[in-house]
């Protein structure tokens, strides 16, 4: 059914085309259309031409002194205050900042797609010479998805569940009435061709709960180039992603954007990502423009001290190793053998049963005071490992000796002495704490349920929270009260409240900004020098285990498949898939790694 | 999807058993029973309350009035009526009609109404609407059913005139348009709790629906605010919903025990409640198995719905 495109189709293009061309505004060809968003574009162009003289031919999107003001009440009264920047056609602009700079504001901003409460308050936004602030929303929406289409961070909420994938690529044909019903289905198997999807035919059937993450985000890409677009905007598009997969969809939307010459607006806060992609880069903090410039010139000589600070926190491969801290004492704390869990669902009685292999047949041993570093994709395993360790589930076979004796074969009841000693920091700041109890609470109860008493706990706790670089006032004070990287450090204080042997850090700094990550991984390398506590460090991201762990395995299907020090990891890769994983890193060399940025 | 079933059935089968052994227990524990009418009776000695007892196998060990009971209702006799002694199924199917009418309207009724209520009051929150409909259903639901249908009766039958007191149908008429005559004020009146319920819950549902991101991805493409509430936020806010419609199943059937006594209205919730006025427990018994019946019965269809209609479900 692939058809090429019908001439009904050609007709389109050269229609959405011309009305890129500034100048032909009123051309007889654009009169003579029935379509209905033609009249539309007809009546915003001469609106459009009074504005144009400012805005060099060669731009595509503009912005100018924009400031989008939030509603009364909130920390700061403009969401993104003055900021102006240019997209080139058929370039790469990369908006990174950290949460809060107000990078997707301004990516809804030219959407016009802001909440009501959220208003853009003054400047200007061009597209293609129109500007389209204060357009009203009818115009609006006839931009949406053919000037301008938009994709998302989490292309699986972005997708409907109930629609086919070729039902929600159609729909954005039929919302600018472009097309027939049967040429908007072969356009839509020739999208799905387009983004490298396998098997279209069956994919255009298919619901996007069935579709992997990076497939999905295919379907999503699809979607937005349905009326080629004069410009892309991608809201951290490849921030929910495996390296491996986003690594392909970098290329996939380079790849696109060189053969339609489309203008990319990419919102990232992934210097790695800016590396890879950027042609232009636009640095935000607190909703300011606070530098920009050719991805050379920020990225290598950055000027505005903001900028400077953001690449020095980006984690980087380390070709060096960890210095040990304490070479001679090389006793084994943990030493896990052979450990395996597999997860069944569905019945066994009906033949579908499915049965997934989480951890298979995992060995490793870690000496007391080392990090050991678990890395992995999503569905590796490596967070059923870390649940296994602790024994927040039951493994199916295999032995964990921790401190020589089997934890493994312990009833809930003969561990639980034993779980102080063993104590876990979790991915969420926001959701691992309870938000009803204060932080004091939250530290204290579970030593006090071992029996220490209160007065004792709640001294250990200040103490605590000011080691973790909070002010002791912190004690009665409620989670909500603490921004993303003061609750990590809570939840690093309520780990060590028990003074644990071994701490197991599930991905403890991925829901962190880089600058935050950088002093959540040194405050753990701190606590580790002090304390002596053995770690392991579970997480996706290669840098950030470069940064903390001794030794690193890697995962891969419920299998170490390669373990060794970071040196041996990125520098001479011996497994096919960790070469694949350190080659997939954006923006990075491993060799050629800046060694002055490497061990800040 | 036929394991599912399977063990739903194995599963509704317990339930029902133990429903019928706590119902039938706690029938019997109450005082009076039966043949209590007839102890003040100086037309009937202790004799014939015997001789009566053992007519009806009321004299034997509870347990063994159970089992012959079960035993009969697997074979399909639902027994018979100690009041009037036709079968228990027939007297279950004179009532079943009236009202499957009355609850069949008021909760198409209903749910029309209540899902439009709450589409609007959640893409129009805050908004006099939505406060209104807010209101009006905190008072629908905190002001007892009989209250609404006495005043009902009092402004619409009384003082204009307009709809009958009560009862299914005049006698010596029973035409349609009699019927619907009938109709209106009960079904209304009970229909007002209802649209409260399912007006509350299509609300949040609503908002949690236009919260999603695939509903931004839709404006993003361009698609017009109306067809991205047809088409992306009422399916997915209808999903939850297909589970309260099934909760509803069981009180289509069984009646409004209330509304059919202010109204006279000769359904399955005034044969309740006059059989244990009777204390027809052959009646009662029937009832409640009929009731449980249902209750497993919405539950099962409702998931089945679900599996139907979300693609995530039937094709997992």
């Amino acid at each position: 059914m692939s058809q090429p495109p019908t001439k009904e189709w050609q007709v389109e293009r050269q229609i959405v085309d011309l009305s890129k061309e500034r100048g032909n505004a009123k051309s007889q060809r654009l009169e003579s259309q029935p379509y209905d968003r033609t009249r539309l574009i007809g009546e915003d162009l001469p609106m459009a031409s009074d504005v144009q003289a400012a805005v060099p031919a060669d731009v595509a999107l503009s912005v100018r002194d924009l400031s989008v003001s939030l509603p009364e009440g909130m920390e700061r009264a403009y969401a993104v205050e003055n900021v102006s920047f240019d997209l080139k056609r058929g370039q790469i602009l990369c908006i990174i900042g950290e949460s809060g700079s107000g990078k997707s504001v301004t990516a809804n901003a030219i959407m016009g797609l802001l909440p009501k409460a959220i208003r853009v308050s003054s400047g200007a936004v061009h597209l293609n010479g129109m500007n389209i602030v204060g357009l009203s929303p009818i115009k609006l929406r006839s931009l949406r998805g053919r000037v301008v289409s938009m994709i998302f961070q989490d292309p699986l909420s972005a997708l409907n569940p109930l629609m086919t994938v070729g039902a929600q690529i159609e729909e954005v044909m039929a919302a600018h009435d472009v097309g027939t019903p049967k040429s908007r289905r072969s356009r839509a198997v020739d999208l799905l061709i387009e983004v490298g999807l396998p098997d279209p035919q069956l994919m255009y059937h298919q619901y996007p709960f069935r579709l992997s993450g990076g497939q999905r985000q295919r379907v999503m890409i699809a979607m937005a180039l349905a009326l080629e677009p004069a410009i892309l905007i991608a809201d951290e598009p490849t921030t929910a992603l495996d390296v491996t997969t986003q690594a392909q969809i970098l290329q996939l939307i380079r790849d696109i954007q060189r053969r339609k010459g489309m203008s990319v607006m990419f919102i990232t806060h992934d210097f790695g990502v800016v590396a890879e992609i950027a042609d232009y880069v636009v640095v935000m903090e607190k909703g300011h423009c606070v530098e920009q410039g050719t991805a050379e010139q920020v990225l290598k000589s950055p000027s505005h001290l903001y900028t400077r600070r953001l690449i020095a926190a980006v984690p980087r491969l380390t070709g060096k190793d960890r210095v040990a801290l304490q070479p001679a004492d090389r006793t084994s704390i943990l030493k896990v053998e052979c450990l395996a869990k597999t997860y069944r669902s569905g019945s066994s009685f009906f033949g579908r049963q499915r049965i997934v292999a989480a951890v298979n047949g995992v060995t490793f041993d870690l000496a007391s005071g080392r990090t050991l570093g678990v890395v992995g994709e999503s569905g590796s395993g490596k967070s059923s490992l870390g649940r296994l360790l602790i024994k927040l589930m039951d493994s199916d076979s295999g032995s964990i000796l921790f401190e020589g004796r089997d934890i493994a074969a312990l009833s809930e009841a003969e561990f639980r002495p034993l779980r102080p000693k063993i104590q876990m920091i979790f991915q969420d700041p926001f959701a691992s704490l309870n938000p009803r109890s204060t932080v004091g609470q939250i530290l204290t109860v579970g030593p006090v349920a071992h029996g220490m008493p209160y007065g004792e706990a709640a001294e250990r706790a200040r103490e605590l929270l000011s080691h973790v670089g909070l002010d002791s006032g912190a004690f009665d004070r409620y989670p909500h009260e603490f921004s993303g990287g003061q609750r990590q450090r809570i939840g690093i204080a309520r780990a060590l409240m028990f003074k644990p042997k071994l701490l197991i850090a599930d991905e403890a700094v991925s829901a962190l900004d880089v600058s935050i990550q950088a002093q959540i991984l040194k405050l753990l390398d701190q606590i580790q020098r002090e304390t002596g506590v053995s770690m392991i460090f579970i997480t996706h991201d290669l840098r950030v285990a470069s940064q903390i762990c001794d030794e690193i395995a890697v995962m891969h299907r419920g299998h170490i498949v390669e373990r060794g020090p970071p040196s041996q990891i990125f520098l001479d890769p011996k497994s096919n898939y960790t070469r694949e994983l350190v080659a997939a890193i954006p923006g990075e060399q491993p060799a050629q790694a800046p060694q002055h940025l490497a061990n800040p | 999807m036929s394991g599912f079933l399977l063990n739903r059935l194995s599963q509704s089968i317990v339930l029902l058993v133990i429903v019928s052994i706590i119902g039938f227990t706690v029938l019997n524990l109450m005082p009076g029973g039966p043949l209590a009418q007839f102890g003040l009776d100086p037309g009937m000695t202790q004799k014939d309350v015997e001789r009566l007892a053992a007519q009806l196998g009321l004299n034997r060990p509870l347990w063994l009035q159970y089992l012959d009971w079960a035993w009969r209702l697997i074979q399909g006799d639902w027994g018979h009526s100690f009041r009037d002694g036709s079968s228990v199924l027939a007297v279950i199917g004179r009532h079943l009609l009236a009202t499957l009418l009355l609850m069949g309207t008021s909760t198409a009724l209903a749910i029309a109404v209540g899902t439009w209520i709450g589409i609007r009051g959640a893409t129009h929150r805050y908004s006099l609407f939505d406060y209104c409909a807010t209101i009006c259903a905190m008072v629908a639901l905190s002001v007892p059913t009989f209250w609404f249908g006495l005043i009902g009766i009092y402004i619409f039958t009384l003082k204009l005139g307009w709809v009958p007191a009560g009862n299914m149908y005049t006698i010596g008429d029973g035409s349609v348009m009699d019927y619907l005559h009938h109709l209106i004020l009960p079904s209304l009146v009970l229909s007002l709790v209802h649209v409260a319920i399912w007006s509350r819950y299509m609300r949040t549902a609503t908002l949690d629906a236009l919260s999603q991101d695939f509903v931004k991805t839709a404006r993003a493409k361009g698609v017009s605010e109306r067809r991205i509430l047809l088409k992306h936020v009422v399916g997915n806010a209808l999903l939850p919903m297909i589970t309260l419609a099934g909760m509803q199943l069981p009180s289509i059937l069984t009646g409004a025990l209330v509304t059919e006594t202010v109204f006279t209205w000769p359904g399955m919730g005034r044969l309740f409640l006059d059989s244990l006025g009777y204390s027809d427990y052959p009646v009662v018994m029937g009832l409640l198995i009929f009731s449980a019946v249902l209750v497993v019965l919405g539950n099962l269809i409702a998931d089945i719905v679900i599996a139907i209609v979300d693609p995530r479900i039937r094709l997992a």
